[in-house]
């Protein structure tokens, strides 16, 4: 069974939809790809699944449990981690402060700490930063953030909206690089990406997403070759 | 005569301040000018006056107990009147409306249930005597506002930065939606946001009440007009900002009345808030965020 269901799920800015009834399926340990062009409904998507936005209709299952219409902090609390398009960082917080919002929920010290040394191990950047405000951090190191945050959760599910948006080819790998790594840690992924190749690289499924419907989906090294995929995505 | 002077509209300010931490505090995290908060403060000062007057409290147990009895009501009339809004993304003009005509049934029932004229707390309430201090004339009531005041002004920056609700106060004040997705629960933290700002526009109606010796309904609402002074001043959301503007409104307040003409004291006021707009649009010290205490 799988892990996240999405059914006929449609969702709504007003009267126009954005996402136009997307069925979608991610099971345990996979890593799946979401590409599509600017305006094709993938941050809404992602916005609906963690909770930000309600459905208009269909349904959203999570481990078995019906989540359609749960607030953002109910679905943290499940165990899945957004990272949102464009990092949304506490740029008035340090970093320490950021990394310790993330763990939010965990109410054990000692646990926050020792998730606060594996983030740190991860990111050894945010080392030095820690008491520096987050918003004068570099893009890159803002996204590491963004990740390191998330991560303060230990999520076994993340949803990574367009992660290496921005940033320079050195960041852009170092975040692929993570992507690998959380993967070989077991953690489920959903991730939007621009830079198809590279995730479609690292996933196992893809689905590409036009206009609010989903129009290609299969195994993302098949996608990878299919002709339409390679003209419009891959710069082929 | 001028030190004494500066002590009294130090004392002034204190009240003020408290009054407008509340709003700022209030308006920073929650993102609407809620115009029911100087309800809160005139209830804060009836709820004193009856534990006092018909209950025989002591002033140090009534001050308390109407702060957070003010505060309740704050919880309830954002749940009333806000929460559904805020959960569907409403604009800011609904909600200011909204606030609008919620203070205006307010204060009409509660002058239709309490009659529109001056109370005076009960005699003998606080020491009357006024004595000497430094070679100052102060009053008991005048040393219970600066204690009370420091005290409150302390637990909120304790709680702001020195607790990990104060945390999650801040980081749903920056990004209501990412803090959201790290698990808080972005409605309670706004029902206790609205408690403690419902607490010291409490305590700051109680304050000033006892200043003046003077609570009637609508003290809340001339109270108001200096809370958007304050906190235009200090920065909407800018807690050092309106501990600072809140004194000085105080100190030129007390200035212009000793020195002027007490009838011009509101004038100057605003007109200082004027020239402040005109002058700095974002506010004297700040920015609309919650980053300094
Ligand atoms: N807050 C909003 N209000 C109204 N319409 C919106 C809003 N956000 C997005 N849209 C519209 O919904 C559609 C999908 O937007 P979305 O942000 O989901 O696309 P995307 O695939 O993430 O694009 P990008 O690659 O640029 O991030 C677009 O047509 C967009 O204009
Ligand atoms: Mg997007």
């Amino acid at each position: 069974m799988s892990l996240l269901a999405v059914e006929r799920l449609v969702v709504a800015y007003g009267r126009t939809a954005a996402v136009k009834g997307i069925d979608l399926t991610v099971a345990e340990g996979q890593v799946v790809c979401l590409i599509g062009a600017n305006g094709a409904g993938k941050t809404t998507l992602m916005r609906a699944l963690s909770g930000l936005l309600r459905p208009q209709s269909g349904r959203i299952l999570f481990g078995g449990t019906d989540i359609t219409g749960f607030s953002a902090h109910r679905i943290a609390a499940l165990g899945m981690r957004h990272v949102p398009e464009g990092r949304q960082i506490f740029a008035g917080l340090t970093v320490a402060e950021n990394l310790s919002v993330g763990a939010w929920l965990e109410q054990v010290p000692a646990e926050r700490a020792r998730r606060q040394e594996q983030v740190l191990a991860r990111f050894p950047r945010l080392r030095e930063r820690l008491s520096q405000l987050a918003g004068s951090m570099s893009g890159g190191e803002q996204q590491m953030l963004a990740l390191g945050r998330a991560l303060m959760g230990a999520p076994r599910r993340l949803l990574l909206d367009e992660p290496s948006m921005g940033l320079a080819p050195l960041f852009v790998e170092e975040i692929f690089a993570i992507i690998a790594d959380l993967r070989r840690e077991g953690r489920t992924i959903l991730l939007v990406e621009q830079n198809a190749s590279a995730a479609l690289e690292v996933a196992d499924v893809a689905y590409v997403l036009e206009t609010g419907r989903i129009v290609l989906q299969g195994k993302a090294a098949e996608v990878a070759h299919d002709p339409a995929v390679v003209a419009a995505y891959l710069g082929g | 005569m001028l030190a004494q002077q500066l002590v009294n509209g130090v004392l002034l300010g204190a009240g003020y301040a408290l009054f407008a931490l509340g709003f700022t505090l209030m308006f920073g995290v929650l993102r609407v000018i809620n115009l029911t908060y100087g309800f809160y403060f005139s209830a804060g000062a009836f709820v004193a006056l009856f534990l006092t007057r018909d209950f025989g409290f002591s002033i140090w147990t009534a001050l308390p107990l109407a702060a957070m009895a003010a505060g309740a009501m704050a919880v309830v009339l954002d749940w009333l009147l806000l929460a559904r809004l805020r959960r569907r993304g409403a604009p800011e003009l609904a909600s200011l409306m909204v606030t609008l005509g919620g203070v205006l049934a307010l204060y009409a029932a509660s002058t239709a249930i309490l009659g529109p004229d001056i109370r005076r707390l009960p005699p003998g309430l606080i020491a009357g005597a006024p004595f000497e201090l430094f070679g100052l004339r102060v009053t008991m009531a005048q040393l219970l506002i600066l204690l009370a005041s420091l005290v409150l002004v302390g637990a909120l920056v304790w709680l702001l930065h020195g607790t990990r609700l104060g945390l999650a106060i801040r980081a749903m004040a920056e990004k209501p939606d990412a803090a959201g997705l790290m698990g808080i629960d972005t409605g309670r933290i706004a029902a206790l946001v609205s408690f403690v700002s419902g607490c010291l526009a409490g305590a700051g109606g109680v304050l000033i009440g006892l200043n003046f010796n003077a609570i009637h309904p609508y003290m809340g609402e001339t109270m108001m007009l200096r809370g958007f002074v304050v906190v235009i001043v200090g920065g909407l959301g800018d807690i050092r900002g309106a501990l600072i503007a809140g004194l000085a409104l105080g100190v030129v307040e007390v200035l212009t009345a000793g020195y002027v003409d007490s009838g011009l004291k509101e004038a100057v006021a605003f007109a200082i808030l004027v020239a402040v707009l005109w002058t700095r649009p974002s506010g004297l010290f700040g920015r609309p965020e919650m980053r300094r205490a």
